[in-house]
């Protein structure tokens, strides 16, 4: 074993630039699909940040009677799901809206009446914080009766999902290219390797050399390319994450990037975080398995007997 | 090949002989399945060489020492890695490895030149070379082609009396060669071909 560890470096070594475009490439790739790993984790766990903070609003007919109201409350309270339900008159909201729009008071002025509805605000248990109690909360508590409309941002939520979905296709074909990319480099790599050592291969041969004696170092030498590759590709991963989070800062001179500042509005108390340890480890096995084919691939086509 | 039949017994000194192109070097790559056999049958120790199967064919060669016309070293690899790696790829303990190389180098009178490179020797050392690879695996059937192809006279004496010391030590070995007065000198038996056809086979006795 320590032998075709010493073979397998040897040829690393004898042909270094070679092997660097190879490693490159697979870090390249583990890079960009990296980056899209990231986004998604991401983009998921900011919608579930957005999904928990949403409440559910149920406007009820206007002249619903007051008497009724408590009694649609008791309703929406025994669904399932459901925490606080929280009453909220058309005068409270009206007020709501005055302290929220100070300067467009005068538009307020000249209403004769008040044109909101009564509502509930209701929010959903710790638990049901999801698209799916959300949707099925808010479908029995349309079908109360008074109840005149339920909302609670499911549109924008949908829009936003279906555009994450749209990325997500497009990042699994980019993945996609970008690995039989780098496993097409790692084939040509040993191909070349092959070709240049055919004389050698021939004569271990004719020596009585196995199969296994011949092809495990080049086995050896294409996993330590994608287990190489792969550690680059998350290294420079991890490098990018820190510019954009700002945990690295910038200096150029005098001043100072704080790059995270720049983001900061978009995410409010969000917190980004790096890939969990089990992507990571997938991700290197992924690298290695590309290093794997490529090989597999080369020797199939090229070591033939 | 047409018309060859003929058996080699164990510990024989066997050689065959025949003018250029007779197929001396195509005879015993077949026996090594260096080159497939067609027609008809061999069988080295039980295997029939037509039916082995590829998995098998490494360990057919590992019962053979052989000593290749062109001596087939490695270019890129130094006299030491050339035979350390014959000896690895047949499996021996690495610990070893290096005391058997220094030992068979030594043997063929090559201890100074671990270091070089096949194509900076010249071909009487490529070729002692080829005999200390053979050799080094302690192999039972030692092929030779024309191992004293392009050795003078004292060289040649020296790797022939290695041939025989192997010999005299229980190995059988198969030897092609045009050189009939080593033929005289040695004894053994002589396979004669001519265009592919073995023409005779005859035991020429031990000189006393
Ligand atoms: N792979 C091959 N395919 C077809 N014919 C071949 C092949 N190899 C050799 N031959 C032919 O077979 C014949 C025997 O060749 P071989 O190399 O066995 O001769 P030889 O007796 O070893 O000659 P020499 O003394 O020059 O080494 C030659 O006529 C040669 O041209
Ligand atoms: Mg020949």
């Amino acid at each position: 074993m320590l032998q075709f560890f010493r073979r397998a470096l040897g040829d690393i070594l004898g042909n270094r630039f070679l092997n660097a475009v190879t490693v490159i490439t697979v870090a390249l790739s583990v890079l960009m699909i990296g980056v899209f790993v990231l986004f998604f984790i991401n983009a998921d766990a900011l919608m579930d940040s957005w999904t928990k903070g949403i409440r559910i609003m149920a406007y009820l007919d206007s002249g619903t009677p007051e008497e009724k109201i408590s009694e649609i409350k008791a309703s929406i309270e025994r669904i399932k799901g459901i925490e606080t339900v929280r009453f909220i008159s058309k005068k409270e909201a009206i007020e709501q809206l005055k302290n929220q729009m100070t300067h467009q008071a005068s538009l307020f002025e000249n209403l004769k009446e008040n044109p909101l509805p009564d509502a509930f605000e209701i929010q959903m248990a710790e638990l049901s914080r999801n698209r799916e109690d959300f949707d099925e909360a808010a479908r029995q508590i349309s079908a109360l009766p008074s109840v005149e409309e339920v909302e609670y941002g499911q549109k924008w939520l949908e829009r936003f999902s279906d555009m994450l979905n749209l990325f997500k296709a497009s990042g699994y074909a980019m993945g996609g290219l970008f690995f039989l990319a780098a496993v097409f480099f790692v084939a040509n790599t040993i191909r070349l390797v092959i070709y240049s050592r055919r004389d050698e291969i021939e004569i271990m041969r004719l020596v009585g050399a196995s199969e296994s004696f011949i092809k495990d170092p080049f086995y050896i030498q294409s996993l330590i390319q994608g287990a190489l590759g792969g550690l680059i590709g998350l290294g420079a991963l991890l490098a990018v994450f820190r510019f954009v989070t700002g945990e690295w800062r910038l200096g150029i001179g005098n001043w100072k990037l704080e790059t995270a500042s720049n983001f900061n509005f978009l995410l409010s108390n969000f917190q980004l975080r790096f890939l969990p340890s089990e992507i990571i480890a997938g991700i290197l096995l992924g690298s290695m398995f590309v290093g794997w084919a490529g090989c597999y691939l080369s020797l199939k086509q090229f070591l033939k007997l | 090949m047409i018309d060859v039949s003929f058996d080699i017994y164990e510990n024989e000194f066997l050689f065959i002989t025949g003018a250029s192109g007779a197929g001396k070097t195509t005879l015993m790559k077949l026996l090594y399945l260096g080159e497939p056999v067609s027609e008809g049958q061999i069988i080295v120790e039980g295997l029939n060489l037509s039916r082995i199967p590829r998995k098998r064919i490494p360990m057919l060669r590992r019962k053979f020492g052989i000593i290749f016309q062109d001596y087939k070293l490695i270019h890129t690899k130094n006299v030491f890695d050339n035979i350390a790696i014959a000896l690895e790829a047949v499996g021996t303990k690495s610990r070893l490895v290096g005391k058997k190389v220094r030992s068979v180098v030594r043997t063929v009178g090559m201890e100074g030149k671990l270091k070089s490179f096949p194509p900076g020797l010249s071909g009487g050392e490529q070729q002692r070379i080829a005999v200390a690879r053979a050799i080094a695996g302690d192999p039972r059937i030692i092929i030779a082609d024309e191992p004293t192809g392009s050795l003078d006279a004292e060289s040649a004496k020296v790797i022939f009396g290695l041939l025989k010391s192997f010999h005299d030590r229980g190995g059988t070995v198969i030897i092609a060669t045009h050189d009939t007065e080593l033929i005289r000198k040695t004894g053994g038996r002589v396979i004669l071909l001519e265009q592919g056809r073995l023409q005779s086979s005859t035991l020429i006795p031990k000189p006393a």
